[in-house]
């Protein structure tokens, strides 16, 4: 069955459609990819699913359930850590306990096993500013995965890292995907990204706020090193860029 | 007319036992002035920052309030008040809650739209958001309206007993002023100026306590 069902979603501000019958689905332990121009209504529908805004038509199911309106169902990060500066990691990673009204104790207690896996060992007491920030990322991520062991949205959120840094983040991200059986949808306009982690490919064009095209990508997973250097990979990235 | 600094001194430590006494009363309605102020200025920038329309309803009037001299009111506050400690409270509470406001509705305003979505997306409720976004978020400028108030609260108590009560640093000062003791009334200029900074350090070593996190450099090192 699909973790995760959007169902004919339609947005519009002031007269401008920026989503059109948007339907996609996510299954468990997928990793499926939203790929499309920068403004192009990617993080509306992101804040639909989340629950923060509400869309003109459609609804938004998690497990079959009807989610729609309903914040605090998945776990949402964005391009920006939003690490709160004035907590240290651990209490930030444990932020979403707390929210749902843990000790902080048992709160804390529940969060440190997970700093190793992580990859955030020595970090508990610090503060996010100094941290880099690919570490940075991955307490977000850390945060992110406290809050919903199900399904994570994340929208761009390597895009302010290096290409070395974010090339690491990605064999990480599937690894601890994998390990806490997590579904993940992904926004990126980064066509290599997009082919490189996930397991499909929605396109998404700006101009008409609608799914141009659904890619599955074959390759299994873990991907080979220099996937990206093979045939297959820019026949992907040709057919993609003929659609978008 | 000008004292030299060594009669100043000779003076401040002769009076020393007085000024003390004095000093204790006017640091009583200080602390309390600027308890209450505080309390004031706090619950109006929550309830000016949650709700829209008293923010417009009595913003203006808040500012008004800053514009008119407290040597003006004072006096009519001895008139409703009396002689005893309730005039000068209500000045410095008039004098403090102001820049703690102000500072406060700043900061809360300055919270991360973003991170409070972000809690929001994990089902965070009002209270909660006010409790990890904007309440931390407005420390910073909490407490640089906290240190002016700090300040406002020893001048404002000064002021207020100057012009009436029975005891306190202002009564003290008007005394030695109409006997020309200049050296006695440099003596109590000298020590109202070091209360106000060392409470205005008292507030800065809070702030230090309370935002350890301010004490990190740029390249993420504790300093």
């Amino acid at each position: 069955m699909n973790k995760l069902e959007v169902k004919n979603i339609s947005k519009s501000f002031d007269g401008n459609r920026v989503l059109n019958d948007i339907s996609i689905e996510l299954n468990q332990g997928e990793l499926v990819c939203l790929l499309g121009v920068s403004g192009g209504g990617k993080t509306t529908l992101f804040n639909i699913i989340s629950g923060l805004l509400s869309p003109d038509n459609g609804q938004v199911l998690l497990d079959g359930k009807d989610i729609t309106n309903q914040p605090g169902h998945t776990s949402y990060m964005l391009q920006k850590d939003l690490l709160l500066p004035y907590r240290t990691i651990e209490d930030n990673a444990a932020l979403p306990l707390l929210l749902k009204g843990e000790k902080k104790k048992e709160a804390r207690m529940q969060v440190s096993p997970l700093f190793e896996q992580f990859g955030l060992e020595g970090t508990q007491k610090k503060y996010p500013a100094q941290l880099s920030g690919g570490m940075r990322q991955r307490a977000a991520l850390l945060r992110t995965y406290m809050f919903s062991k199900d399904v994570a949205l994340l929208d761009e959120p390597f895009s302010a890292l290096d290409t070395i840094t974010k090339s690491s983040m990605h064999k990480w991200y599937l690894s601890v995907m994998e390990q806490i059986q997590l579904s993940t949808l992904f926004i990126t306009h980064d066509i290599d990204e997009a082919i490189l982690i996930s397991d499909r490919i929605y396109l998404l064009s700006g101009s008409l706020g609608e799914i141009t095209g659904e890619i599955i990508i074959k390759e299994p997973k873990p991907r080979r090193d220099d996937f990206n250097l093979t045939e297959e990979f820019l026949e992907y990235k040709r057919k993609i860029l003929s659609l978008l | 007319m000008l004292p030299s600094p060594i009669e100043v001194m000779q003076a401040f430590v002769s009076e020393l036992p007085l000024l003390l006494e004095n000093s204790v009363i006017t640091l009583q309605e200080a602390f309390i002035g600027l308890f209450l102020g505080v309390s004031v200025g706090f619950c109006a920038a929550v309830l000016m920052d949650t709700f829209d329309i008293l923010y417009k309803a009595f913003y203006p009037l808040l500012i008004i309030t800053q514009t008119i001299p407290s040597v003006a009111i004072a006096p009519l506050l001895v008139l409703w008040f009396g002689y005893e400690m309730t005039p000068k409270i209500v000045l410095i509470v008039i004098s403090t809650f102001f820049p703690v406001t102000v500072g406060l509705l700043d900061g809360f305003r300055s919270a991360d739209k973003d991170a409070i979505g972000l809690l929001r997306s994990m089902g965070a409720g009002c209270l909660q958001i006010f409790r990890y976004i904007k309440f931390p978020s407005a420390l910073p400028q909490l407490f640089s309206g906290l240190r002016i108030a700090a300040a406002y609260s020893v001048v404002g108590a000064v002021i207020s007993e100057w012009l009436g009560g029975f005891g306190g640093l202002g009564v003290y000062m008007t005394r030695v002023k109409k006997a020309f003791a200049f050296d006695k009334m440099f003596a109590v200029i000298f020590l109202i100026s070091a209360i106000s900074l060392a409470l205005m350090a008292l507030v800065g070593f809070t702030e230090k306590k309370c935002m350890p996190y301010r004490n990190i450099d740029n390249k993420g090192e504790k300093i």
